[in-house]
């Protein structure tokens, strides 16, 4: 997506961070907004009609993500989803939780801050069965381990996670943090295995504030904030009518789009990181490219800080990322590349190329000019 | 930007004076602050006075540096019984080097902070750093390691201003920042926790005596590592008589010595690794021996200062800052 703003052309390489909302998300909301302003958990005409738009849209979810209306949660972000998924199966079993060492931060630290067990990875970036089979036991309450992965793009083996689960700790719930694998890919049979699945919007072109957690068959999941007792007694508080709206939208346009999307991207991605692995000496791929992600472009450049990297790219107008920035903005070490084994110096120089569905030839070219340059600038060698 | 009134208006002079400015925070501490540069709050409030002057804001990780190059060396010279001054070894490692260094590699001709302290060049044809317009804001003392490479390269906008200047400008520019009170201290010491647990999770004390200067037993301290010369509190011998102070803290042999107000006084301090801004010097000086203290006249004679008038024993590890007139021309170690 490249939009001619001052001088020089904006070029969004970070849609693992954020989209753009899609034309139909937008469109929704504002029909929303402008439509409907009734509480949806009223009783009069006004109310009718937004509790419509979020049944309408909570079909629309079921079946993007293979569930039951009735299965299907709104909430106000991933992070929300995945809490609500780790502390709401705390009363499960003996209350040990369990998950990958390369979680998001909404589920890792969520399972560090109740002393869960965190297993390995391999130098891919998977999860190690083997140690999963270790951590299992019958007073594992639940069991997350995400479809794909915020950093590296790399696929979770999930069917293979919830049979040992099943297998292991037999009390436990499968959550899988499908916040990065909806763009691209099908939730609905890859996570079909999961008890619980969370979403985020605006990672697929809708809007910031809301998201979804799929808790299958009535599994046991306790609320975790407490009120009028909407979205089925687990997740009080209003509707966020707008932005449910423009979950929905984004997520239809999502499916309807997803095989020839994600072929284009993933030709898009293979120039951008063959281009550079080849052009830029010292440039290490992470994980595997067969099991990531068509959107995700993920590099670590030797001998390269990723803020200096970073911070040249957007002076060329090209905005990426590295690892997940911290509350004040700066880029923190990555715990993932960590668990993969690789060094805090090589893992001080990644830098994440995430691609979406607006991506195009001309991001990839401009990409290409400018990241060689910038890393050469950094190596001194101009 | 620091998120202080200091550096924000330091940033708008620069603007003011056409330059290209970019307003950068470096995330140093991730452990618990009371203030400084580090908390969130404080990024925010730098990052919305880089949004009020309409300049591009970035945050910059040094934290794995911070912890090298200044927290890990703190607790080491605390280990060894030296009094450290971690805000000189952040300006040294940190501020003036790792950022220079990064800054330079970006593009940038200099980097600016909002240290009250002025640049001038001298007759001798050296840069040197002197002593802000602000008196009781002047941190030229915590500049002393800078030389002539530095030096080149850094500017000082608010040097010529007092506070009070500064804080009209940033009124008067809308920024929020302006009545933000001073930050105190070392950022990575908590009001709550202080020094004292800071070091307690990072290093073993080391029990010790109390003695009188004949090598008298006189009671005991469960830190050495935490008495300072010139206490006088806090050790548990009181009692009658004339008030004892610490004249001398020794922590390989885990010993304190007391003595009288008297036993505190010097005639002489002997100086570490004095570095010179200029060319070498010896001779007169005033010479500052704290952050906030007033400095004291001196003869340098070799590695040894001879007090004009008997001074205060200094703590071993303590910044020893050499100034001619205004001008701070060299520093180094009390030993």
């Amino acid at each position: 997506m490249t939009t001619a703003t001052d001088a020089t052309p904006e070029v969004y390489l970070d849609w693992a961070a954020s989209t753009p909302m899609r034309p139909e998300a937008v469109e929704a909301m504002v029909a929303a907004a402008t439509g409907c302003y009734g509480n949806p958990t009223g009783s009069h005409r006004q109310a009718r009609s937004a509790r419509r738009v979020v049944d309408d849209a909570r079909e629309v979810l079921a079946d993007a993500l293979g569930a039951e209306p009735s299965e299907v949660i709104f909430c106000g972000c991933g992070t929300e989803a995945d809490n609500l998924a780790i502390f709401g199966a705390q009363h499960v079993a003996n209350g040990v939780t369990v998950c990958s060492a390369i979680e998001h931060h909404a589920v890792l630290h969520s399972v560090q801050q109740l002393g869960g067990r965190v297993v390995g990875v391999d130098q891919h970036g998977v999860i190690d069965l083997d140690a999963l089979t270790a951590a299992l036991d019958d007073e594992v309450a639940v069991v997350s381990v995400m479809l794909a992965n915020n950093e590296t793009g790399m696929i979770q083996p999930l069917d293979e996670v919830a049979a040992l689960v099943r297998a292991h700790a037999p009390n436990a719930l499968v959550h899988t943090d499908a916040v990065q694998a909806f763009a691209w890919l099908d939730v609905a049979k890859l996570a079909a295995e999961a008890d619980l699945i969370a979403i985020s919007a605006h990672k697929f072109g809708g809007p910031k504030g809301v998201g979804a957690l799929v808790v299958r068959n009535k599994a046991p999941i306790t609320p975790q904030i407490i009120g009028g007792g909407q979205e089925f007694e687990l997740r009080s508080g209003t509707h966020n009518v707008g932005g449910i709206a423009a979950m929905a939208a984004a997520a239809a346009a999502t499916v309807a789009e997803r095989p020839a999307m994600t072929a284009r991207v993933a030709a898009l991605r293979d120039r951008l990181a063959d281009t550079l692995i080849s052009t830029v000496p010292g440039t290490i791929e992470t994980g595997e490219r067969a099991r990531k992600v068509a959107g995700s472009c993920h590099l670590c450049f030797d001998g390269i800080e990723s803020e200096a990297l970073l911070f040249l790219l957007e002076r060329q107008g090209l905005c990426a990322s590295a690892a997940s920035s911290c509350a004040a903005g700066a880029q923190d070490p990555s715990h993932v590349l960590a668990a993969m084994g690789y060094s805090r110096e090589l893992a001080a120089g990644s830098l994440r190329l995430s691609l979406g569905f607006g991506s195009t030839d001309a991001d990839v070219d401009h990409a290409l000019a400018a990241i060689p340059a910038a890393v050469a600038q950094l190596r001194g060698e101009v | 930007m620091s998120g202080g009134v200091d550096s924000a208006v330091t940033a708008a002079l620069l603007q003011d004076a056409g330059h290209e400015v970019i307003g950068v925070t470096m995330k140093l501490w991730g452990g618990p602050s009371d203030t400084g540069c580090c908390a969130v709050s404080d990024v925010l409030d730098a990052r919305r006075a880089a949004d009020k002057l309409g300049i591009d804001y970035h945050v910059f990780n040094f934290g794995d540096d911070f912890e090298r190059f200044v927290v890990e060396p703190y607790v080491e010279a605390h280990a060894a019984g030296l009094t450290p001054n971690p805000c000189i070894e952040c300006n040294r490692s940190i501020k003036f080097d790792r950022f220079l260094e990064r800054a330079e590699v970006l593009g940038f001709d200099a980097v600016a902070t909002g240290h009250h302290a002025r640049l001038v060049e001298h007759a001798d044809g050296y840069r040197y750093i002197a002593r802000g317009a602000d008196p009781k804001k002047d941190q030229s003392y915590v500049l002393h390691t800078l030389g002539q490479s530095e030096l080149a390269r850094l500017m000082f906008p608010i040097g010529d201003l007092t506070k009070d200047a500064v804080r009209a400008i940033a009124t008067d520019r809308g920024l929020r920042v302006a009545s933000k009170p001073d930050s105190q201290d070392v950022c990575f010491i908590t009001r709550d926790g202080g020094r004292n647990d800071f070091l307690g999770e990072r290093m073993t004390f080391t029990p010790g005596t109390i003695q009188t200067a004949d090598g008298e037993g006189v009671g005991s301290v469960d830190a050495v590592e935490l008495i300072t010369i010139g206490q006088r509190k806090g050790l548990g011998i009181g009692g009658g008589g004339e008030p004892k102070y610490v004249v001398d803290v020794d922590v390989s042999e885990a010993t304190v010595t007391i003595g009288s107000k008297a036993d505190l006084l010097t005639a002489h301090l002997d100086v570490d690794a004095i570095a010179w801004t200029g060319p070498v010097l010896s001779g007169e000086f005033d010479v500052q021996t704290s952050a906030h203290g007033k400095p004291a006249s001196a003869h340098l004679s070799g590695n040894r200062l001879t007090w004009t008038s008997p001074h205060r024993r200094i703590a071993a590890g303590q910044s020893i800052v050499l100034y001619r007139g205004d001008r701070v021309v060299g520093g180094g170690l009390a030993v």
